[in-house]
């Protein structure tokens, strides 16, 4: 371990993880695990099997007050005091020029918000909305909260042997939720806030339950044979694969959503309204009038291209960059995310990367790479 | 023949005036399921600490440097099919290139077999 990671932060369940042969690695400030048996093993358990993730590091946060969404809403474009109890938006966290500081996903409890962002951002973040939102609104850090996440089509499965009970009698059980559907639980007296939601385009959940119980809770679940201990290695490939865009990486500061590809994030009535923050700036640019545009590439051969590496012209003019790359361990072939010109996002579009002097021919593709399997409510 | 062992956890066979080189079950252990190997075209003039070679896991690219220079004579095709032979067997079938040695002093700063595996035990 180099010097600095005297000064990282421990998750939890840090310990839990070297037991485990995790190889830890510094993430957002903490040691965090990247590997337990292999990124391509992990990576294929989680698309075929269930996989545990420990996501301690981002940040969880609790919005209470009267016009707590309403308050939000002057700094995101999502629309959150439509949002009925129970249901989760992603959405994103916009400076006063509309360029994105996070991206996060926010829960009607029923009686406040519940927030998680970003954990290389979380600090920032705070800062920011306690800044921006009214003193009516009061803006809880739950540090001692502990956040697992189990994915894969086997998720449901699994955690339906726990036996996990709804808060209240006449409340739906985990099974019982949606994509993008929440509720609280109760398991052998341990409260859990529990989300069907996921950053691998899988199905599954996240379990949010209180530090002193994280490993009681992780190890029920690697308890079972269909679930295995995934890192952060697996966790980067397999949000790839399902086209997620990665903060700090695939946007920025410097990003406005339009560019991002997020102009879903940007709901039809908060469109209309413009009253969020950098909206003038942001509403310019939709629905395709930016001038550069995050697209997927597939990349001929074998050889991934990685961030930092140019998207070039036929005279060799850098026009775009790549900002996610890696090796898809389900297609078997390298895959990357790009900003190029608009009028070059089109599918099926040749591209050309340029990378330690080489030339690597690609093309625009869909996104996701990999279909997502979600549990969708049907539609009526 | 004699086998040399450098810091960054290559390995360099000599056999006369030839070296083949690779890297080293404890690298290929650290980077992990290999999907891709860039390496040098025969006939590249390499200089000691040159950039000789990329080994590419599902993450991330890592770069070999030469530990010796010398010009490229040959270069492991088969890596191009199977990289991960780099995997299985990173200090036989898996080796990257051979080269011409130009300067036999240069091996004078590597590591024996057993000085490596004390630097190893030491990280």
């Amino acid at each position: 371990m180099n010097e600095n990671s005297k000064n990282l932060k421990q998750l939890p369940l840090g310990d839990w993880h070297r037991s485990l042969g995790a190889r830890m690695v510094p993430f957002a400030g903490y040691e965090m695990p990247v590997q337990y048996e292999g990124v391509m093993a992990e990576h294929i358990w989680t698309r075929t099997e269930a996989g545990l993730f420990d996501v301690s590091h981002m940040g969880q946060l609790q919005l209470i007050g009267e016009g707590a969404a309403e308050a939000l809403e002057r700094i995101t474009p999502g629309n959150l005091s439509a949002l009925a109890a129970g249901k989760i938006r992603y959405t994103l966290l916009l400076a006063q020029n509309g360029g994105i500081l996070d991206d996060l996903m926010v829960t009607n409890t029923g009686h406040h918000l519940y927030l998680v962002v970003n954990g290389a951002t979380k600090h920032d973040d705070i800062a920011y909305m306690r800044a921006q939102l009214p003193d009516s609104v009061t803006l809880h850090h739950l540090e001692e909260e502990a956040l697992l996440a189990l994915q894969g089509p086997k998720a449901a499965a699994a955690l339906a042997k726990l036996g996990i009970d709804p808060h209240e009698p006449d409340w739906p059980k985990p099974s019982d939720l949606h994509f993008m559907e929440a509720g609280s639980f109760l398991w052998r007296g341990i409260p859990l806030g529990i989300s069907r939601s996921g950053y691998t385009g899988e199905d599954g959940f996240e379990i949010s339950v209180p530090s002193e119980f994280a490993e009681t809770v992780a190890e029920a679940l690697l308890e079972l044979e269909e679930v295995r201990p995934i890192g952060l290695g697996a966790r980067d490939s397999l949000r790839l694969e399902a086209g997620l865009p990665l903060y700090g990486h695939d946007m920025t500061a410097e990003t406005l959503p339009v560019e991002a590809n997020l102009g879903f994030a940007l709901s039809k009535v908060r469109r209309e309204q413009g009253n969020f923050a950098g909206a003038e700036r942001v509403l310019a640019q939709y629905p395709d009038k930016a001038e550069t545009r995050r697209v997927g590439l597939f990349v001929d051969g074998r050889q991934p291209v990685r961030e930092g590496a140019v998207v070039v012209d036929a005279q060799g003019a850098t026009i775009g960059k790549v900002t996610s790359g890696g090796f898809s361990p389900t297609l078997q072939r390298p895959i990357a995310m790009a900003y190029v010109p608009t009028d070059m996002s089109g599918t099926g579009t040749a591209i050309t990367v340029e990378q330690r002097k080489k030339k690597i021919a690609c093309t625009v593709a869909d996104m996701p790479f990999v279909p997502h399997q979600y549990h969708r409510k049907p539609k009526l | 023949m004699s086998r040399y062992f450098t810091d960054e956890h290559e390995w360099v066979e000599v056999e006369g005036d030839t070296a083949t080189v690779g890297i080293t079950d404890y690298a290929q252990e650290q980077l992990g399921d290999i999907v891709f190997v860039e390496v040098p075209d025969v006939g590249t003039e390499l200089g000691q600490g040159d950039d000789a070679a990329v080994v590419e896991s599902v993450k991330a690219a890592s770069d070999v440097y030469a530990a010796v220079s010398g010009e490229v004579i040959e270069v492991n095709e088969a890596l191009e099919d199977e990289p991960g032979l780099v995997n299985s067997s990173p200090e036989e079938d898996g080796w990257f290139f051979r080269l011409t040695l130009s300067d036999k002093e240069e091996l004078a700063d590597l590591m024996d077999e057993k000085a490596y595996k004390a630097f190893v035990d030491g990280l």
